[in-house]
C-alpha cells in the first residue's frame, strides 16, 4: 500500500540507473555472433548522373564480404523508400526514392553503394575504394529559386521542382486587408537546422533464413511504423519483421523516418547471411539524416489603428530537400499552416505553401515541426505591428488574445482548440519577469547608450497527435491512436506494455507513476516495456508531444478494466455484491468495512491461480485498451527574454529567460521542467547560433560539429520557470504534451528581444541565426 | 602493434592496428560500451574517459598512445557496488534525459569537482565547454555538478580513486596536447 500517491511527484527516473552507469544499450552497443559491418559510399556531388561504378578494387580488399549497388538492391526486390504523408488537395508528387541511387544522385550524401566487411574500419576503407564515375548536373539549393524558369530539375516527373501547392484559408482575407488601417509585411527566412541527436543513427539487421524472419534493431522513435514501412519496401511481410529500438539517444524528430539505411542493412544481411550493423559518423549524420525547418516566408499582417489584428496572409516556400522523407509533406502544411491563428482571434487567414525539391538533404520533422515556424512568423509580425503603432507589444497581444475557454474554441483555420487561458499565462510571466521594471530599466540604460531588449511571446501549439480520423483526412498514412497492456503477474508485480517509444523523455518513470497511482502498487513493482514490436502492442510512436497525452488514455482504459475485474473477484472472495466494492490505494473492500480488504496483489494471485473465481470470469489479471483521442491537445505559454547587445561587436548577452508554460497537470514536475529546459535551448539555438549553410554547388559547409554551432552550457543563463495548469478534456488525466513547447516559444522570444534592443539603432530585421557578425553588419548598414 | 592498458583495474594486452582509436579499443576490443561516440571531430565529449587521471576525449587519441596507461571509464567509477556521488547527483538533479552524453558528462564532471569542489555555476558552465548535450539544456547538469561539489568531502571518491587527483581540465588538455593529441 502506498502512503503518498506518486502522481504529481518529482519521482527520480527509473531509467537513470542504467544510463549513469554506462550499462544502457544503444543500438551501436549491440554485438551479435558473426556480426559484420556496413559502410555507405556517398555522393560528393549534389546533383550528378552516375556514369559507372567499379566495385572490383573494393571487393578485393581485406575483410570485404560484398559490395553492392542500387541495381543490386533493386534486383533483390527492395523498392523505393515510401513517403508516409501525402497531403490531399495539394497535387503532391511522390517521385521515386531508391534506397541506393541507381542512375542519378540528388544531394551530397546520397547513397551510391554499400560495402560489407568484417570490421567497420575495413568497411570504411573499402568504401573509399569504390570507384564511381559522375557527370555533374546543374544544382539548386534554394527553395524559391528552384521554382524559377531555368532552375535545375531534380525529378523528371516534378515540373519546376514543386512537390505540392497547399493552401489554408479562413474568412475573407482580401476584404480584411482592404479594410485595414495598417499592414506590416516581412520576408522571413526560417533557416535550415540539423537536429543533432547526440546518438548518431545506427541499424543492425539479422535475417533468419530458416524462419524467414527479420529482426532490425534501429535508432527509432517509432518501431511499429518502421516495421509497417519495411513491409512495404522490402520483400519481408510485416508479420515476419520484428523491429527493436533499444535505448535511443535522442531523436527530436530525426529518428521518426524510415531511412534508406534500414533497407540497406536488411538487404545486406539477406545477401551475406550475417547480422549486419551500420552506424553513421557525425559527418554522415549531418549529410544523410533529415534536417529541419528551411522556409522562405512572405508574410503580411493587417490590423486596425488600435492594434486589432484583422488578417494574416502568407506565401511560403518550404524546402523539402532532394526526396520526400516519411513525414516531409505534413510538416510545413498541417503542422504549420493550421496554427497561423496562434493564441489570437484572427478571423481571416490565408497561406499558400509550396513544397519544393532542391539538391539538399531531405527535410522532415525537427522538434516542434512546423509549429515553431508558424509561431515565429506570427509573433514576429505582432511585434512589428506594435512597433509600427508605437504600442507596447504586450498590449497588442492582450488586445488580440482569445479569451479563456474550457469547452473548445474554433479558429479561422478550422482547428478547435481544446482549452486555454492565454491571459493567465501572460500575466504570470510578466509578473515573474517584473515587466514594468524591465521597461523602466531599459529606458534608463538606453539613455546610457546601452542596448537592452525585452522579448515577449505568447504561443499555443497543436500536439498530442491525434484523432486518427483527422490523420486520415489530412493524408497521414497511419493512425494516431495508442494502445497498452497492463499485466499483473501472480506475485502482484505489474508489467505495462506500450506502443509508444520514449527516448529520453522519461515515460518509463511517468507511466509507472500513473499505474502505481491508479492501482495502488509500489512504483518499483511496475515495469514499463516499450520499443520492441515483438513484445509490445501496436502504437504509432513518440513524436508530436503525443506520448503521454495519447498513450495515457490507453493506459487508463486498461487500468479501468483491471479495476473492474478486480472488483468482481474481490466481491466473490469477500462474499459481497460487486456494487458494494470500493477500491482505494490498492485495496478492495466492502463499503463501510475498509479493515477487511483484499489487496490488488491478493486479487492478482487469485486471478492467476484461478482456484476460486466467480462464474464467467476468465483467469488472469490483464487488460488491454486502445485510445483514439477525440481531438489534439493545445498546450500554451508565455515567455520573456532579456538581452543586451554590444553594438560595437554585435554580441548578444542573454541575461534572463522567464517562461510560463501550461501543459495541464504535471505527472512528474521534475521531468516537465527538464523537457522545457531542453526545448527552450533548442529554440534559442535557432535564434542565435544554429544554421545550415550550403554553397551554390550544394556542398554542405556546416558538415561537422566544428561548423554547426550547438548551444553550449556557458552560452546560457539559468532559466526562471513557472506554470499555469489548464487541464484538457481530451484524455482522462487532462494532460497535454510538453516536449516541443519550449522550442516553439523560445525562438521568437529571443528574436523579438534582440530586435527590441536594436530598435534605437534602426535595425528591425536580421536573418537568423543572430550571430555577432550578422548583427554587427545590420547595425553598420542601418547607421550608414 | 602490441598495446597494454589497464582499464577499470583490469590489465588488457591486445594486438591492434596503429590507427585504432582508443574509444574503439575500449568499445569494440574490450567490450565496454558505456563510453559513447557522438561525433568525429572531438567536439561532443560523449567519449570522455580518464586516462592517467585526466579527463580525455578517447576519440582523439590512439589506443597505442595509451600503452602502459591507466584508464577509467564510466563503468569503473562505482565503488563497492555504490554509485559514485556524481552518478547519484545526475540522477538526483535530473541531469540526463536520453543518457547518451551522460557518461562523458559524468567523467568530465568528476574532474571539475575534483579540481574545484566549490566551483560556481559560471565556472562549471565554462568547464563543460567540451561536452555537448542536446536534451537537457544543461541547467540540470550544472545543478548536478554543483550539488555533487557541495557534497564532496576530503575522503569522498572525488579524491584518491586515481593517480592524479588535483589536475584541472585545462591541465588535462595541456598534458594530452603534450602527448601529441588534442582533447
Amino acid at each position: 500500500m502506498t502512503t503518498t500517491r506518486p502522481f504529481g511527484r518529482a519521482v527520480k527516473r527509473k531509467e537513470d540507473a542504467r544510463f549513469v552507469t554506462g550499462i544502457g544499450k544503444y543500438t551501436d552497443d549491440l554485438v551479435l555472433p558473426g556480426m559484420v559491418h556496413m559502410a555507405v559510399v556517398r555522393s560528393p556531388y549534389a546533383h550528378a548522373r552516375i556514369t559507372g561504378i567499379d566495385t572490383t578494387p573494393a571487393a578485393g580488399m581485406e575483410g570485404v564480404i560484398g559490395v553492392f549497388t542500387g541495381a543490386d538492391i533493386a534486383a533483390a526486390g527492395f523498392g523505393g523508400i515510401p513517403c508516409a504523408w501525402v497531403v490531399p488537395d495539394s497535387d503532391t508528387k511522390t517521385p521515386e526514392h531508391p534506397p541506393i541511387a541507381v542512375d542519378t544522385v540528388r544531394y551530397v550524401g546520397d547513397a551510391v553503394a554499400i560495402v560489407v566487411a568484417g570490421t567497420d574500419y575495413q568497411a570504411r576503407d573499402a568504401a573509399y575504394a569504390v570507384d564511381v564515375g559522375y557527370e555533374p548536373l546543374d544544382v539548386v539549393v534554394d527553395a524559391e529559386k528552384a521554382t524559377a524558369d531555368g532552375a535545375a530539375q531534380l525529378h523528371a516527373d516534378v515540373p519546376a521542382n514543386v512537390c505540392f501547392h497547399w493552401t489554408v484559408s479562413g474568412g475573407d482575407v482580401a476584404a480584411a486587408f482592404d479594410a485595414a488601417d495598417v499592414i506590416v509585411e516581412e520576408k522571413i527566412i526560417n533557416q535550415r537546422l540539423i537536429p543533432t541527436a547526440m546518438e548518431p543513427r545506427s541499424a543492425l539487421a539479422q535475417w533468419d533464413p530458416a524462419m524467414e524472419e527479420l529482426t532490425l534493431w534501429v535508432t527509432s522513435q517509432n518501431p511499429h511504423i518502421v516495421r509497417f514501412l519495411l513491409s512495404l519496401d522490402t520483400p519481408v511481410p510485416e508479420h515476419k519483421i520484428r523491429v527493436i529500438a533499444p535505448d535511443v539517444g535522442g531523436g527530436f524528430g530525426s529518428k521518426i523516418p524510415h531511412y534508406p539505411e534500414d533497407s540497406m542493412v536488411v538487404f545486406a544481411s539477406m545477401q551475406t547471411g550475417r547480422p549486419v550493423k551500420w552506424t553513421e559518423t557525425r559527418s554522415e549524420n549531418f549529410q544523410a539524416t533529415i534536417h529541419g525547418r528551411d522556409h522562405i516566408e512572405y508574410v503580411e499582417l493587417a490590423a486596425t489603428s488600435e492594434g486589432k489584428i484583422l488578417g494574416v496572409r502568407a506565401k511560403t516556400y518550404a524546402n523539402l530537400g532532394a526526396y520526400l522523407s516519411t513525414a516531409s509533406t505534413g510538416v510545413p502544411t498541417i503542422l504549420h499552416g493550421l496554427m497561423l491563428s496562434g493564441v489570437y482571434t484572427i478571423d481571416n487567414i490565408h497561406e499558400d505553401v509550396y513544397g519544393v525539391f532542391t539538391n539538399t538533404t531531405p527535410v522532415d520533422a525537427y522538434r516542434g515541426a512546423g509549429r515553431p515556424e508558424a509561431a515565429f512568423m506570427l509573433e514576429r509580425m505582432v511585434d512589428k505591428l506594435a512597433h509600427k503603432l508605437e504600442m507596447d507589444p504586450v498590449e497588442v497581444r492582450r488586445l488580440n488574445l482569445i479569451p479563456p475557454f474550457t469547452d473548445g474554441h474554433e479558429v479561422a483555420t478550422g482547428l478547435i482548440y481544446d482549452t486555454g487561458n492565454y491571459a493567465a499565462a501572460l500575466d504570470k510571466v510578466l509578473d515573474l519577469a517584473d515587466y514594468k521594471a524591465l521597461r523602466n530599466s531599459q529606458r534608463e540604460l538606453r539613455e546610457q547608450g546601452r542596448y537592452v531588449g525585452i522579448g515577449v511571446v505568447t504561443y499555443a501549439e497543436i500536439c498530442g497527435l491525434g484523432p486518427s480520423e483527422v490523420a486520415g483526412a489530412v493524408g497521414f498514412g497511419g493512425g494516431l491512436w495508442e494502445s497498452s497492456i497492463v499485466r499483473f503477474h501472480p506475485s502482484g508485480k505489474v508489467e505495462l506494455l506500450v506502443g509508444v517509444n520514449p527516448h529520453g523523455q522519461g515515460e518509463e518513470t511517468t507511466f509507472a507513476q500513473i499505474v502505481a497511482d491508479q492501482l495502488g502498487v509500489d512504483i518499483d513493482d511496475v515495469t514499463v516495456t516499450y520499443g520492441d514490436t515483438g513484445r509490445t502492442p501496436m502504437g504509432w510512436g513518440t513524436y508530436g508531444s503525443r506520448t503521454t497525452a495519447v498513450a495515457s488514455g490507453a493506459m487508463m482504459g486498461a487500468i479501468e478494466r483491471i479495476k473492474d475485474k478486480g472488483r468482481k473477484i474481490a466481491a466473490h472472495l469477500l462474499e459481497a455484491s460487486v456494487d458494494d466494492i470500493e477500491f482505494e490505494d490498492g485495496r478492495f473492500y466492502v463499503k463501510g468495512s475498509p479493515d477487511s480488504a483484499q489487496t490488488i496483489q491478493d486479487i492478482a494471485l487469485a486471478a492467476n491461480t484461478a482456484w476460486n473465481l466467480p462464474e464467467d470470469t476468465e483467469p488472469g489479471l490483464e487488460a488491454s485498451a486502445f485510445f483514439n483521442p477525440s481531438n489534439f491537445v493545445y498546450p500554451f505559454g508565455a515567455h520573456v527574454a532579456v538581452v543586451e547587445v554590444d553594438a560595437e561587436t554585435g554580441e548578444i548577452d542573454l541575461q534572463r529567460y522567464v517562461a510560463v508554460d501550461d501543459c495541464g497537470p504535471h505527472i512528474n514536475p521534475m521531468i516537465v521542467e527538464g523537457q522545457i529546459h531542453g526545448g527552450i535551448v533548442q529554440g534559442i539555438g535557432q535564434a542565435l547560433w544554429e544554421g545550415v549553410a550550403y554553397d551554390d554547388n550544394g556542398q554542405l559547409l556546416t558538415s561537422s560539429l566544428m561548423d554547426y554551432a550547438l548551444p553550449k552550457a556557458d552560452f546560457l543563463p539559468e532559466f526562471e520557470l513557472a506554470h499555469t495548469v489548464t487541464p484538457t478534456a481530451v484524455n482522462p488525466l487532462g494532460v497535454k504534451g510538453i516536449g516541443e513547447a519550449g522550442t516553439i516559444g523560445s525562438t521568437p522570444t529571443i528574436y523579438n528581444a534582440v530586435m527590441d534592443a536594436l530598435q534605437p539603432l534602426g535595425v528591425d530585421k536580421v536573418d537568423m541565426p543572430l550571430t555577432p557578425e550578422r548583427v554587427w553588419r545590420a547595425i553598420q548598414d542601418a547607421q550608414s | 602493434m602490441r598495446v597494454s592498458v589497464t582499464i577499470n583495474g583490469t590489465s588488457y594486452e591486445r594486438e591492434v592496428e596503429a590507427r585504432l582509436l582508443l574509444v574503439d579499443f575500449i568499445r569494440d576490443h574490450i567490450g565496454l560500451t558505456g563510453t559513447n561516440i557522438g561525433c568525429d571531430t572531438g567536439q561532443c565529449g560523449s567519449c570522455t574517459i580518464h586516462l592517467d587521471g585526466n579527463a580525455v576525449k578517447s576519440c582523439m587519441i590512439l589506443a597505442v598512445q595509451a600503452d602502459g596507461g591507466t584508464v577509467t571509464t564510466i563503468e569503473g567509477i562505482r565503488s563497492n557496488g555504490k554509485l559514485h556521488p556524481m552518478q547519484e547527483a545526475f540522477r538526483e538533479k535530473h541531469g540526463l534525459q536520453c543518457g547518451f552524453c551522460t557518461p562523458g558528462m559524468i567523467m568530465t564532471a568528476t574532474k571539475i569537482v575534483e579540481a574545484h569542489p566549490g566551483a560556481s555555476d559560471a565556472e562549471i558552465r565554462h568547464a563543460l565547454e567540451g561536452n555537448l548535450c542536446r536534451c537537457t539544456g544543461y541547467e540540470n547538469i550544472v545543478r548536478a555538478i554543483r550539488h555533487a561539489g557541495a557534497e564532496a568531502t576530503p575522503h569522498s571518491p572525488f579524491e584518491g580513486d586515481e593517480t592524479h587527483t588535483h589536475s584541472t581540465l585545462r591541465d588535462a588538455e595541456h598534458r594530452a596536447a603534450a602527448r601529441g593529441t588534442a582533447t
